[in-house]
């Protein structure tokens, strides 16, 4: 189960509409599948149909996490225009097995979809995704 | 020329486990090449047939991206540090 929170949620989702019409690609970094920081970073393809993380922006992200103290534990990207599941090339190119690859649909603009999957070994499996508030949200009175 | 090179999570079962290794070269493709003697077997994931670089593997001089260093001509100096990521590419 991979953990985020809202605020984290919609960062990744303002990202995907910001890119859209093209894919957007974030690393999330965190420690025991918990997210805690969200690193937006630029689709050196810049494409609908593709992406790879620019390499500079990569490397920069990954040792910031490293000095941190923080694992990768997701890779995200967006899908404009299919479903919020793991491509052949998203399994082709799937090159770090210990992190969720989480895909965002947009097909549907107006409802975004978030799924999450580890992809090892040419194995595509879904790991659930727990998006709550870092604080308990205060119950209304009634 | 001694080079530490970082070896990322997947070829690490390259170098029984090993994080960080050295190797020796006074270019990028040396230095490689040599990896390759110390650790059987880590080339073929890093080099097309050609011998160019894979376009999914990235190679970084001092954190610089080698492909605006020369690519696998780069020129090394004692000291400096080589990490090697896999591209996070989909699509």
């Amino acid at each position: 189960m991979l953990a985020i929170d809202r605020d984290q949620h919609g960062a990744l989702v303002a990202h995907a509409r910001a890119e859209y019409h093209n894919e957007a690609c974030a690393l999330l970094a965190g420690r025991d599948d918990a997210v805690e920081r969200v690193y937006p970073l630029p689709n050196a393809e810049a494409s609908p149909t593709f992406y790879v993380v620019e390499p500079r922006a990569q490397l920069r992200a990954m040792t910031e996490m490293d000095d941190l103290g923080l694992d990768l534990v997701g890779i995200f990207h967006s899908h404009v225009a299919t479903e919020a599941y793991p491509s052949r090339t998203d399994v082709e190119l799937a090159a770090y097995p210990d992190a969720a690859y989480l895909i965002l649909s947009l097909a549907d603009r107006d409802v975004p979809v978030l799924r999450a999957f580890r992809i090892r070994d040419g194995q595509v499996e879904e790991e659930p995704v727990q998006v709550a508030g870092r604080h308990p949200t205060p119950s209304r009175r009634p | 020329m001694a080079v530490e090179v970082r070896i990322p999570t997947i070829l690490r079962k390259h170098t029984g486990g090993s994080k960080a290794v050295t190797a020796e070269g006074d270019t990028v493709r040396d230095l490689l090449g040599d990896l390759d003697r110390r650790y059987p077997g880590i080339a073929g994931q890093l080099f097309n047939e050609d011998g160019s670089l894979h376009r999914f593997v990235n190679v970084y001089v001092n954190d610089e991206d080698v492909r605006f260093l020369g690519a696998l001509d780069a020129k090394l100096d004692d000291g400096d540090v080589v990490a090697i990521l896999p591209a996070v590419a989909g699509g």
